[in-house]
């Protein structure tokens, strides 16, 4: 019987101050699945972002359904240079938690499925990365080049399905 | 290499008399994160009820933005203010199909910080009829001083109780 699939964090970062960028780097291919779950703010009100293994192309999309308190709204961009992972306000009460699938396989290319919430939208996210390669290096930042803001926490789980 | 840790807290199975509400107390400060499983479906003489959360036996400082499928009404989004306690999502009542009960799972980061506690739900009650309900639910404890989350309660806006069977599950996450 295989052991039941489980979290196993594998790194974690708090921000003490402000920074531009966090870099989740050599992620292990031992896993199944990613799971980063970001409790984090941003300096200007935006959008924050992960570049997989250093790819700045084009070669993010993404899908998103979200409610703001007064409809239901739907959206979508294709042809991106990072994936998008919330649009966050200036205070610490955003959620983010983006399910990686089959990260580490070298054959398709990677979907996401992402949850993220603040106090203005509560959102469900489906995104596609056009790159075969196994996921090793994750770097999460603000557009535009807002900072994260200190007490910002990312940490990054591993689940194992056997 | 860490442990792992998805570490079940403790569970609540509601037993033949029904439940009023369920309590988790005495949440150990131990982990980084929250996650509950709910099934659950109450008496309520109606399809649905409303499955409701609070933190700590307080009762102010909640929000709940809502984003919400209802096969009879459609699409649609709100956001609820100054509640006394958090809607987590609509549940099965006593005149929904029978034995059928609704899944919510729950994330609560960060849940022993002094920072705003934010809350994210996702929330089902399929039922073979016209009463079906999909929810996305953004949750904010805006409470004084902020204070780390040690007790968790559920009960139905209704006042109704919990049937046998409901599952209220608590599980512990830690990132080392």
């Amino acid at each position: 019987m295989a052991s039941a699939a489980t979290y196993t964090p594998i790194a974690t970062q708090t921000l003490g101050s402000s920074a531009s960028s966090v870099t989740f780097s050599s992620i292990p291919s031992t896993y199944t699945d990613l799971v980063l779950v970001a409790n984090a703010g941003i300096s200007t009100t935006g959008a924050i972002l992960a570049v997989f293994n250093s790819d700045t192309g084009t070669n993010y999309s993404y899908t998103r359904v979200y409610g703001n308190g007064t409809a239901a709204t739907s959206d979508r961009f294709t042809n991106q240079p990072a994936m998008d992972l919330g649009y966050f306000s200036t205070s610490l009460g955003n959620i983010s938690i983006t399910h990686f699938m089959n990260y580490s396989n070298t054959s398709t290319y990677k979907t996401t499925l992402t949850r993220w919430n603040t106090t203005s939208y509560t959102t469900a996210e489906v995104g596609l990365w056009r790159n075969t390669s196994a996921i090793t290096t994750i770097v999460i930042n603000g557009s535009f080049g807002y900072n994260l803001i200190a007490g910002s926490t990312f940490t990054l789980y591993g689940i194992a399905a056997a | 290499m860490a442990n792992p840790t998805m570490t079940l807290i403790a569970s609540n199975t509601v037993g033949s008399g029904g439940a009023s509400s369920i309590d988790f107390t005495s949440i150990p400060s131990t982990y980084t994160d929250l996650i509950i499983k709910v099934s659950a479906r109450t008496t309520r003489s109606l399809f649905y009820d409303n499955l409701t959360m609070t933190f700590n036996n307080i009762s102010s400082g909640y929000q709940t933005l809502r984003l919400t499928d209802n096969q009879s009404s459609g699409t649609s989004s709100d956001n609820l203010t100054g509640l006394s306690y958090f809607y987590v999502g609509e549940i099965d009542g006593g005149n929904a199909t029978s034995n059928t009960f609704s899944n919510i799972e729950i994330y609560v980061p960060n849940y022993t910080s002094n920072n705003l506690k934010s809350v994210s739900d996702d929330n089902v009650m399929e039922n073979n009829s016209s009463q079906v309900y999909i929810g996305l639910h953004a949750h904010l404890w805006n409470y004084s001083g902020n204070p780390a989350i040690n007790r968790i309660t559920f009960a139905s806006d209704s006042g109704s109780s919990f049937v046998q069977y409901s599952t209220f599950t608590l599980y512990g996450i830690s990132n080392s």
